[in-house]
C-alpha cells in the first residue's frame, strides 16, 4: 500500500473491507474511538509519524528478541524427504508471536495519549504478551479471560499477574475467548475515552485487522528474506495454524503477491467437522473450512453459526484456536483462492506436538501443533521446500497435553504415565 | 410522518419500553407487552435475542440467555408480533447478524419484509453505526419502517450532525457511556442526561427534526421526570422492566404499574418543564 496518498482519504470501501469482509459493526459509542484509531494507524504505522515504527522495530529487537531464526528441521526433512524450515516465533520474548502485536498496540496507545490498556485472551498468550508490553511501557492493564481458559492455562495467568496486570474471569457462556471478547467490548464501551483495547488477532472492526496484520507481518517478511538466503529461492508452500488468524496473516502477508507460493491455513478440526445443530455446537473451530458469512465482534467475516444467526460454541484442544470467527482478510483470501483452508483434528495436533518435541527438541504450542499435524498428513502435497510457522512454545500447554494424551492411544507420544497421580 | 414519530408527538412526553422476546417464553412476553401497553407505554421495543449482545449489560444479557434457552427463534418472534394487538407501535431491537441471516443467504431484505408484514414500525440495531447502515436503510425505506439511530455521549461534530439528519422515527440518546442497565443513582443518571441534552440542543420538545428519547440507566418515575423536564421527548426503559420479569411474583400487574409510574413521571416532568407546553406539540399528520 502506498503511504504517499495520505492527504486523500481513500475510498472507505477499499479501506475498511477486504472484498465483502471487514467493516465497522460496533456500537455507536465506540465509533469515534475506532475512527481515532484509524487516524493513528495511518499516521503512525503507515507513515511512521514521530518515528513510531522506528521505535517499534527497535523495541522488538531489544525487548522482543527479533529477528527470530528460520531453522532447518533436520529430522523432519529426513522424515518427509523434503526441505522443512521452521520459523521460530516460539523464541520471541514471552514465547509466542503475540508480542509483535501487543507491543505495537500498547506503544501506539501511548502515542495516542491513552491512559489504560485492556485486552482479552483465550490461551493466555495474548494476555501475557499484553501484560509484558504494558509493564515494559508503564501502562496500567486489565485482561479478561474466560473461566474455562483460566483453568486450562494457569501458568499464563500467573505470568500476567507477575507483570502487574489484573486478570478478570468471565463466567458467561462456555467461559472461553468469545465471551471474553464480549466482556472486553463492554469495558471499552464504558471507558473508551481513556482506554485502548488491544485486540489480540486480525479480527474486530477496521482498522484492527490491518493494524494487527501489519505488526505481525514481520514474521513473513523475515521468513521470506531468510528462506531466500538459505535455500536460494522462495518456498513451494507456507503452512501456519489459524484461529483468529494473526500468526497466519503475519506469516502469509509478505508471500501473498508470490503466486508460486501456496499458503495453507490450518484450523482446529476438534473432534469432528460435523455441526451439532440441535445443541448449537461446533465440535471444531474450523471457521474458514466450514463457516458461513455473517457479522461478529465488529466485522463481516466467516463464522460458525446456526441457520438463525446464533454464534455457536466452538471447540479445540487448543484454547488459542477456540474461536467461532476468523479474520476478515483471511476469509477474503480463501474466497479468492489465494489461501487454502485446511484442518486437522485434536489427535493429529497432539501427535504433532509430541513429534516435534521428540524429533527436534522444540516443544510447540498446541496451536502450532495443528500446522505440524497437517505437515504429517499432507507433506506430499506441499512441494520440496516448506516453511512451517511455529507460532509459540508449548510450556503453557503441558498440563492439557498430558491429560489429553493419557486419554488417547497416541502413536507419537512418549510414555506419560510417570507424570500421573 | 411515520407511526413512531406520530405516536411520540401525539402522546408527548413518550414512554418507550423494552422487553426481550421469549424471556421466559413467547407466551409470557405477549402478556407482558399487553400489560405495558395498558400501563401507558407509547412505543414498545421487542428484543430479538442474539447470542453475543455486546452492547448490553448483565440484566439484558441474562434475559437474552433465558430467551435463547427457551428456544426463541426469529420465526417464533415474528409469530408473536403477528399475534400482538397493541395501541403502541412496536419496534424490533436486534443485532445485525440476526437481520442478515434471516432468509436463505446473508441479506437484510427478507428480515425487513417479514418485519413489515408482521406490523413492526421500526428497527434498532445496536451494532450498526450509520457508516454501515445503507443496505438496511434502503430496505427499511422501501417497506415504510423507521431505522432508529443511537447517539452516544462520544458522538460529536460531523458524525452527530449526519446521524441527526439521517434519523427517522426518533433518535435514541444514550444517556451515558457503557452498556444497558438500570441504575439506582438518580443524581448520576439525571446529571449525565442533562449534560447530554445540552449538547444535543433539545431544549424544545420535538425541536430540530425528529424526536429525541433518552435511555440507558433510567429506572424510576423520578428519572423520567427529570429527563423530560430537561427537554427530551421521551424516555426509554429496559433493564428495570427486565428486573420485574425476572423477579416479580406477578410480572403482569407489576409491569403495568411500573409503566404507569414511569408515564406519570414523564408527564410530571413535562408539566414542570420551563420552555414549552407539551400539549402544544403539533398534531400528527394524516398519512
Amino acid at each position: 500500500m502506498s503511504t504517499s496518498d495520505h492527504d486523500h482519504r481513500r475510498d472507505r470501501d477499499s479501506e475498511a473491507t477486504f472484498g465483502e469482509y471487514g467493516g465497522q459493526y460496533v456500537p455507536e459509542a465506540l465509533m469515534p474511538a475506532v475512527q481515532e484509531l484509524e487516524d493513528a494507524y495511518e499516521r503512525y504505522v503507515l507513515e511512521n509519524e514521530d518515528g513510531f515504527m522506528d521505535e517499534f522495530r527497535e523495541r522488538m529487537r531489544d525487548f522482543g528478541g527479533r529477528p527470530t531464526p528460520l531453522q532447518r528441521a533436520e529430522r523432519l526433512s529426513e522424515r518427509y524427504d523434503r526441505e522443512i524450515y521452521l520459523k521460530r516465533e516460539d523464541l520471541v520474548h514471552g514465547g509466542a508471536h503475540k508480542l509483535n502485536n501487543a507491543l505495537g498496540q500498547v506503544l501506539l496507545a501511548k502515542y495516542m495519549g491513552k491512559e489504560r490498556i485492556i485486552a482479552e485472551t483465550g490461551a493466555g498468550q495474548h494476555g501475557t504478551a499484553t501484560a509484558m508490553a504494558a509493564a515494559h511501557l508503564d501502562m496500567p492493564c486489565e485482561i479478561y479471560m474466560g473461566r474455562t481458559d483460566i483453568n486450562r492455562q494457569r501458568p499464563n495467568v500467573y505470568r500476567m499477574r507477575m507483570n502487574g496486570t489484573e486478570v478478570n474471569p468471565v463466567t458467561a457462556g462456555s467461559g472461553t475467548l468469545k465471551e471474553a471478547i464480549n466482556e472486553t467490548m463492554r469495558d471499552w464501551a464504558t471507558t473508551v475515552e481513556t482506554t485502548h483495547y488491544v485486540i489480540g488477532s486480525v479480527v474486530g472492526p477496521h482498522p484492527f485487522p490491518k493494524l494487527v496484520r501489519d505488526f505481525q507481518a514481520v514474521i513473513g517478511q523475515e521468513a521470506r528474506e531468510q528462506i531466500r538466503e538459505r535455500a536460494g529461492r522462495l518456498p513451494d508452500s507456507v503452512v501456519a495454524c489459524a484461529g483468529g488468524g494473526s500468526n497466519t496473516m503475519g506469516t502469509f502477508h509478505a508471500f501473498v503477491p508470490d503466486d508460486e507460493v501456496d499458503l495453507y491455513a490450518v484450523e482446529a478440526g476438534g473432534s469432528s467437522l460435523e455441526i451439532d445443530e440441535e445443541n448449537a455446537l461446533a465440535p471444531n473451530s474450523a471457521t474458514l473450512s466450514t463457516g458461513t458469512d455473517g457479522v461478529l465482534h465488529g466485522a463481516m467475516t466467516k463464522l460458525l453459526q446456526s441457520e438463525d444467526g446464533q454464534i455457536m460454541e466452538s471447540h479445540s484442544v487448543s484454547a488459542g484456536l477456540d474461536y467461532a470467527g476468523v479474520g476478515p482478510e483471511l476469509s477474503h483470501l480463501v474466497d479468492i483462492g489465494r489461501v487454502t483452508p485446511a484442518s486437522v483434528d485434536d489427535e493429529a495436533a497432539l501427535n504433532g506436538f509430541h513429534r516435534l518435541s521428540n524429533l527436534e527438541g522444540i516443544i510447540p504450542a498446541l496451536e502450532s501443533s495443528h500446522a505440524l499435524g497437517y505437515l504429517e498428513e499432507q507433506h506430499e502435497e506441499l512441494g520440496d521446500l516448506v516453511v512451517v510457522n511455529v507460532s509459540g512454545r508449548g510450556d503453557k500447554d503441558l498440563e492439557t497435553v498430558l491429560e489429553e494424551t493419557e486419554n488417547r492411544d497416541l502413536e507419537a507420544a512418549p510414555d506419560v504415565e510417570v507424570f500421573g497421580q | 410522518m411515520s407511526d413512531i414519530e406520530a405516536a411520540i408527538r401525539e402522546h408527548h412526553p413518550a414512554l418507550i419500553t423494552y422487553l426481550t422476546a421469549g424471556d421466559p417464553s413467547l407466551e409470557d412476553t405477549k402478556a407482558y407487552v399487553e400489560a405495558l401497553d395498558r400501563g401507558g407505554a407509547d412505543l414498545i421495543e421487542l428484543g430479538l435475542p442474539f447470542s453475543e449482545p455486546i452492547a448490553e449489560g448483565p440484566t439484558i444479557q441474562a434475559a437474552i440467555n433465558r430467551a435463547l434457552d427457551a428456544g426463541t427463534t426469529p420465526a417464533g418472534f415474528f409469530e408473536l408480533v403477528d399475534d400482538l394487538e397493541t395501541e403502541a407501535p412496536l419496534l424490533v431491537m436486534t443485532y445485525y447478524n440476526m437481520i442478515l441471516q434471516y432468509g436463505d443467504e446473508p441479506d437484510v431484505r427478507p428480515f425487513v419484509e417479514r418485519a413489515a408484514e408482521a406490523g413492526l414500525s421500526g428497527i434498532i440495531v445496536p451494532d450498526l453505526p450509520a457508516e454501515e447502515s445503507d443496505p438496511l436503510r434502503a430496505a427499511c425505506d422501501d417497506h415504510g419502517l423507521d431505522l432508529v439511530f443511537i447517539v452516544a455521549p462520544t458522538t460529536e461534530g460531523e458524525r452527530l450532525e449526519r446521524i441527526m439528519s439521517q434519523a427517522s422515527g426518533f433518535v435514541y440518546v444514550q444517556a451515558r457511556l457503557g452498556t444497558t442497565g438500570a441504575r439506582a443513582d438518580v443524581s448520576n443518571a439525571t446529571h449525565d442526561s442533562l449534560t447530554r441534552l445540552e449538547e444535543y440542543d433539545v431544549s424544545e420538545p420535538c425541536s430540530d427534526g425528529v424526536p429525541k428519547a433518552v435511555g440507558f440507566g433510567v429506572s424510576e418515575g423520578d428519572h423520567a421526570a427529570e429527563i423530560i423536564e430537561a427537554g427530551a421527548d421521551g424516555v426509554i426503559v429496559g433493564s428495570a422492566l427486565i428486573d420485574i420479569v425476572a423477579e416479580s411474583d406477578d410480572p403482569v400487574a407489576d409491569l403495568e404499574a411500573k409503566a404507569e409510574e414511569l408515564k406519570r413521571g414523564a408527564i410530571r416532568g413535562a408539566d414542570g418543564g420551563t420552555d414549552a407546553d407539551p400539549i402544544d406539540a403539533p398534531e400528527p399528520e394524516q398519512p
